[in-house]
């Protein structure tokens, strides 16, 4: 009798829990608000302050900031959905370890993929490529987001996160390729007539430091524009 | 010569921090006291010099075209170089583990100080750049993988230690409120990139 009591109430609780599940839209404004958050108020990059390596040092060009954006959305969507799924199977103590092996594997197909497809760019972007796995964004998000929500709602996070990462990146690498070599996407935008005028390209833009400083700039003017972002100290 | 050469290059020609930018997250989430920074710089520096040799000899006898072939003569073809980044973050992973374990251990001030920092050192990406470095970099032998492993984390840590020690003196100073914390420690970082380029060209 007590069993059958038992076997009763495992089997209502999953009716209750998929009703509740089903009742939640696919993107209800609570979905959208993780896919939109990241662009502007969580902004991985200005506010988490995650991912800033590769954020800077491939902004030179656009084209391999967008390549890197695409990548790295690639590999947040997928291991953030593999660790969400397996999110009650690792153990607390070795879950970087497990995150790690995740997201090495994830990377290892992207660079195989830009390999075979891109080579170019695979060539430009080196090491960052690789350089994926130890992102902070991928991880950040593993640990904070996909161990404690569903894979749906993680693979939103992931999008969202990285589209955030990617926005910055190629606001960075648009200022830096306009202003350091007068062109975008390789093609020159500035007319010839501006340098027979006298205009040059600032070389300064090309280098590295420059790139810390125009990110310093937008968090800058984020930050005045969206007053709630200041830090107290 | 050559040894000190390298040293001399990785710590300040070819600074992890400012030439390349890695482990800028923990560089910019631990740099607000010294103290800590210290701590963190010291076990990155650690890490650095273990894990850059040891990722070395496993890329020379393993993972690249040709080098099992030490097995026997039919492994000689095989090229195992797309595991290499799998294998060289395994490595780190279990190295941060054991330096967690020890600073546990023995310092257990310094071990709350650095709190999530730690385990993250494994994907602090001055460890694995530093891995993947080495691979392009085609040493000749494990020293100079260490010399290297070493003077890149030394660079990291003067990076980190003078980057925490403005951080302390500028919080008396009146930045525009928008750009408190983050935002003048990017800048500042940019323009000390820029004085560490007056380093290049320097060969001893």
């Amino acid at each position: 009798m007590a069993d059958n009591k038992k076997t009763k109430e495992t089997q209502e609780k999953p009716v209750v829990l998929f009703v509740a599940e089903e009742k939640e839209p696919l993107f209800s404004k609570k979905n959208r608000k993780l896919l939109s958050d990241p662009l502007n108020d969580d902004n991985p990059i200005t506010v988490q302050v995650l991912g800033i390596c590769s954020a800077l040092a491939i902004t030179v060009q656009l084209k391999p900031a967008l390549v890197m954006s695409i990548s790295v959305m690639a590999v947040m969507a997928a291991s953030n959905v593999i660790i969400s799924l397996l999110r009650n199977l690792i153990p607390n103590r070795i879950r970087i370890i497990v995150q790690l092996v995740v997201v090495a594997s994830m990377v290892i197909l992207v660079d195989q993929v830009l390999r075979a497809y891109a080579y170019d760019v695979s060539k430009e972007l080196s090491i960052f490529v690789g350089l994926i796995i130890t992102n902070c964004i991928v991880m950040g998000r593993l640990e904070a987001f996909a161990l404690g929500n569903g894979p749906w709602k993680s693979f939103l996070d992931g999008i969202g996160n990285a589209a955030g990462y990617g926005f910055i990146l190629i606001l960075v690498a648009f200022f830096r390729e306009l202003l350091g070599s007068g062109t975008l996407f390789g093609f020159q935008v500035i007319p010839d007539a501006a340098y027979e005028a006298g205009y040059t390209n600032n070389g300064l833009m090309l280098l590295s430091p420059m790139a810390l400083i125009v990110v310093g700039l937008i968090i800058w003017i984020q930050r005045s524009r969206n007053r709630k972002l200041i830090e107290k100290n | 010569m050559d040894y000190v050469n390298l040293f001399v290059k990785s710590i300040f020609i070819e600074n992890m921090v400012f030439a390349y930018f890695f482990g800028m997250c923990s560089y910019l989430a631990v740099s607000k006291t010294v103290k800590t920074a210290v701590g963190l710089g010291a076990a990155v520096i650690f890490v650095l010099a273990i894990t850059v040799p040891i990722n070395f000899l496993l890329d020379e006898y393993v993972l690249q075209p040709g080098a099992l072939k030490w097995l026997g003569a039919e492994y000689a073809e095989i090229d195992l170089s797309f595991l290499s980044f799998i294998m060289f973050i395994a490595v780190i992973a279990s190295m941060v583990q054991l330096v967690e374990m020890i600073v546990e251990k023995f310092a257990p001030a310094l071990y709350g100080a650095l709190g999530i920092f730690l385990p993250l050192i494994a994907v602090n990406c001055a460890i694995l750049g530093g891995s993947l470095f080495m691979q392009q970099k085609d040493f000749g032998g494990v020293s100079e993988s260490l010399v290297y492993g070493l003077g890149s984390g030394i660079g990291w840590f003067l990076a980190i230690v003078a980057i925490a020690a403005i951080r302390e003196k500028i919080a008396y100073s009146n930045v525009p409120a928008p750009l408190k914390g983050l935002g003048i420690t990017f800048i500042i970082t940019g323009l000390m990139a820029l004085g560490f380029m007056s380093f290049m060209g320097i060969k001893l």
